[in-house]
């Protein structure tokens, strides 16, 4: 009896354990910020991430296990510049967490701490799904990278006083780690300043930014409109005047147009991680860089 | 002397320099790097100016929106503090969206629509002419809808519907809803949809077949939906899978209930949604729904054994169940170039209560029956089930069909005088749509209607739905 009442609390204690640990929860939009959130809060926090890199990210549905996700949150990690406008304010609102709200130290938007490229100077909806914050795709800076992570480490420490210093030293640790990767990816892409490119979707522009690739344009006639075969020809009907060497497009878009323009100019078509996730290589955030620019010199060799 | 001054200091210093560790060093990498990006940021911003500058002085309107975009290049993002009074106390204006919707539909000329073997649910006419249902033959524009929704202030957001059709205007929703209780509990009040079945918060522009399934205009009447004005409650269980359990009560005016100058409630519904994803690439919610309503002279016509057409006025109770479940399918989980749902809810009703036999309004002489008092009792019950297949980001295709059984009906005394017909109405539909964007839709749907007794009705509706302004997210 005695060795049954043991067992019962026994196995009472383990099933509790989980949920007694006063983990920091933390549910990422999309898969850098889950992974930047992981790299400084390492065991101390409990990462989930909604949305995988064969996602579009703009296209996700407010699915059941999201709302019960969202509503253990205490930090909410978004992207914003109305990324995930189509489904994020439908989970916030439905998931009866206060702390997550549009407001609240535990609503952080990464797009907030960055300096946007492509802010429209009007908005309209001819012009296909523009961003009236300007383009989202930030991630793809690692300077941007480390502004969010400098921001978000400091909002993980203001939500989780006792683990402050973990996360500090956390942060620390990783912005050495990624200065010095960093400067090796600047050496190391060189040879990709000023080449021409291609692109399925305004993914990259933050990328070509930071590495001074230069992109002619989008086979998007606007942004989030699917390619026409029209927009195609017209495209490879310019590669006489203005060519370009590379197509590129992110994992979660499909590879028929880039294929197709690939094919008929002669040029190789690349396909970029994009995101934490995109491609085995970039199975964390120095993964995503170490293959993003591998790939891309594959290419122009 | 002063060389081993001099050694000595070096030494210090390389001792110094020793001590600063990686972290240290890293700092100063950060600092140094934050100040190139600070002056980059800065040159490219100065560049930017410049290059607009010429833009703006060798073409001034040749460029088209998208190289406009591009030639903005790296603009910072607007500051509130640059911006001019006016328009940023216009910043606090509601996101505004307007659906338009309208159809061209092909089906029979039947006097007085209905669903055979179910009490007339009645539903709001739409002028001289008009078929009883949202739609009339031929070419019309349905319901025009408004939503202006927006934060309240931090602890409440707002939102109201206003549907515009000729001569009226409609508050189809307008409710306040909760943002800071937390503890996974949501409150909301005012006019809304209740949360029900899965298609009842739905409005129509998010309907996958242009009308709503038989067994909703059976439960509501053809608007499709029961809305209620009063309070919900809701509660999120904190676990991973899917929990919701809500409550909700309120004035109960609309069908299957009436509306009562009395005090108190009218009508009281209670629901628990489950659901989660299987995988990556599967996602479901079932849920469980049940509603209470009162009636106090609920009139609608219908034949009569001894006179053509008599009124009937139903008093009592009315209880409904509804059993709902919707399970969605896309590649890797990302919907946007193909996707596939399907749904299905189950619904059975009782009724108890009186029957009064009333002579209608518009007839000439008084019914034979007038007066007559006598216990009404029914059951019913009925389903549909619909796939939806998306198969290129333009493309969408489904199949509906549904079924409902008139079941149960005692009409006491008053069986003598009402035609009490049983029946099982059935309805076969097909429908493909093209979507230009999120925002624009064109349908063509196909349907065999054999809701009403000994009529066979092959409808054909060609429907359009545009969607203007912010737009908010769907519901799964």
């Amino acid at each position: 009896m005695k060795n049954f009442i043991f067992a019962l609390f026994f196995g009472l204690t383990v099933a509790i354990a989980p949920l007694a640990r006063a983990d920091l929860a933390v549910f990422a939009t999309v898969p850098e910020w889950g992974a930047l959130a992981k790299e400084i809060g390492g065991d101390k926090v409990k990462v989930y991430t909604a949305t995988t890199a064969l996602q579009d990210p703009h296209r996700i549905e407010a699915r059941p296990s999201l709302l019960a996700q969202a509503r253990r949150a205490n930090l909410l990690v978004a992207t914003g510049a109305e990324l995930e406008i189509g489904w994020l304010p439908l989970v916030q609102r439905d998931s009866g967490n206060a702390a997550i709200q549009v407001g609240q130290p535990g609503y952080f938007e990464a797009a907030a701490q960055v300096v946007r490229l492509e802010v429209p100077a009007s908005v309209d909806r001819a012009h296909g799904d523009v961003h009236a914050g300007g383009n989202p795709h930030i991630q793809l800076d690692p300077r941007n990278v480390l502004k969010v992570g400098e921001k978000l480490a400091a909002r993980m420490a203001e939500l989780d006083p006792p683990q402050a210093a973990a996360y500090q030293a956390g942060w620390a640790a990783f912005a050495g780690k990624w200065q010095t990767a960093m400067a090796r990816w600047e050496k190391d892409a060189a040879p990709l300043r000023g080449v021409p490119v291609l692109v399925h979707h305004e993914s990259f522009s933050y990328l070509f930014n930071w590495l001074g690739i230069r992109e002619v344009s989008a086979l998007e006639p606007k942004p989030g409109i699917d390619p026409s075969s029209g927009q195609l020809s017209s495209l490879l009907a310019r590669q006489q005047s203005q060519p370009a060497r590379l197509v590129l497009r992110a994992a979660y878009q499909p590879d028929g147009p880039s294929a197709w323009i690939a094919g008929k100019a002669g040029i190789p078509a690349v396909m970029l991680p994009f995101t934490v996730g995109g491609t085995s290589e970039a199975k964390d955030l120095f993964g995503l860089f170490d293959d993003t620019v591998q790939r891309l010199l594959k290419a122009v060799k | 002397m002063q060389k081993t001054f001099a050694m000595a200091a070096m030494l210090a210093a390389s001792c110094a320099a020793a001590a600063a560790d990686d972290a240290d060093l890293a700092a100063i990498r950060s600092q140094i790097s934050e100040m190139k990006q600070s002056y980059e940021q800065r040159i490219a911003a100065l560049e930017e100016k410049l290059a607009r500058a010429e833009a703006r002085a060798a073409a001034p309107a040749a460029a088209d929106s998208r190289e406009a975009v591009a030639a903005a290049g790296p603009a910072p993002a607007p500051l509130p503090a640059t911006t001019p009074a006016a328009a940023s106390a216009s910043r606090f204006n509601p996101e505004v969206s307007l659906i338009l919707q309208g159809q061209y539909k092909n089906m029979k000329d039947v006097a007085e629509r209905g669903i055979t073997g179910f009490f007339p649910a009645g539903g709001h006419d739409h002028g001289e002419g008009t078929i009883e249902g949202i739609n009339k033959r031929g070419f019309s524009v349905d319901h025009t809808e408004l939503v202006l929704g927006a934060s309240i202030d931090p602890y409440w957001r707002g939102q109201a519907v206003l549907a515009m059709a000729d001569g009226e205007v409609e508050v189809e929703e307008a409710w306040f809803q909760s943002l800071a209780i937390g503890h996974g509990v949501g409150l909301k009040g005012g006019r809304l949809r209740s949360g029900i079945g899965y298609l009842n918060e739905q409005h129509p522009h998010a309907w996958d077949f242009a009308d709503a399934p038989l067994m909703y205009q059976a439960m509501f009447g053809t608007h499709g939906n029961y809305t209620n004005d009063g309070v919900q409650l809701k509660w999120l269980a904190p676990t991973a899978t899917f929990l919701e359990f809500g409550a909700e009560i309120g004035r109960g005016a609309n069908f299957p209930g009436t509306d009562r100058n009395q005090n108190g409630s009218g009508a009281a519904a209670l629901f628990a949604h489950v659901g989660g994803d299987v995988g990556v690439a599967h996602s479901w919610r079932a849920g469980l729904s049940w509603l209470k309503t009162r009636a106090k002279g609920r009139e609608a016509h219908f034949a009569g054994i001894n006179d053509d057409e008599i009124g009937g006025q139903f008093s009592g109770r009315s209880g409904t169940w509804i059993a709902d479940f919707v399970w969605k399918w896309a590649p890797d989980g990302n919907p946007k170039y193909r996707n596939f749902k399907f749904q299905t809810e189950y619904f059975q009703r009782r009724e108890k209560g009186d029957l009064t036999c009333a002579t209608p309004e518009d007839a000439s002489a008084t019914v034979s029956c007038d007066g007559v008092v006598s216990s009404y009792r029914t059951r019913q019950s009925g389903w549909y089930a619909q796939g939806v297949y998306q198969f290129t980001p333009n493309w969408r295709a489904g199949l509906r069909y549904e079924q409902l059984a008139s079941g149960t009906r005692d009409f006491g005394d008053n069986a003598a005088n009402f035609v009490v017909d049983s029946y099982r109405p059935q309805k076969a539909t097909a429908m493909v749509d093209y979507s230009w964007s999120e925002f624009s839709r064109l349908r063509l749907q196909l349907a065999q209607d054999k809701s009403m007794q000994g009529i066979t009705d092959n409808q054909v509706t060609v429907q359009y739905i545009m969607s203007l302004g912010a737009h908010g997210a769907h519901k799964f």
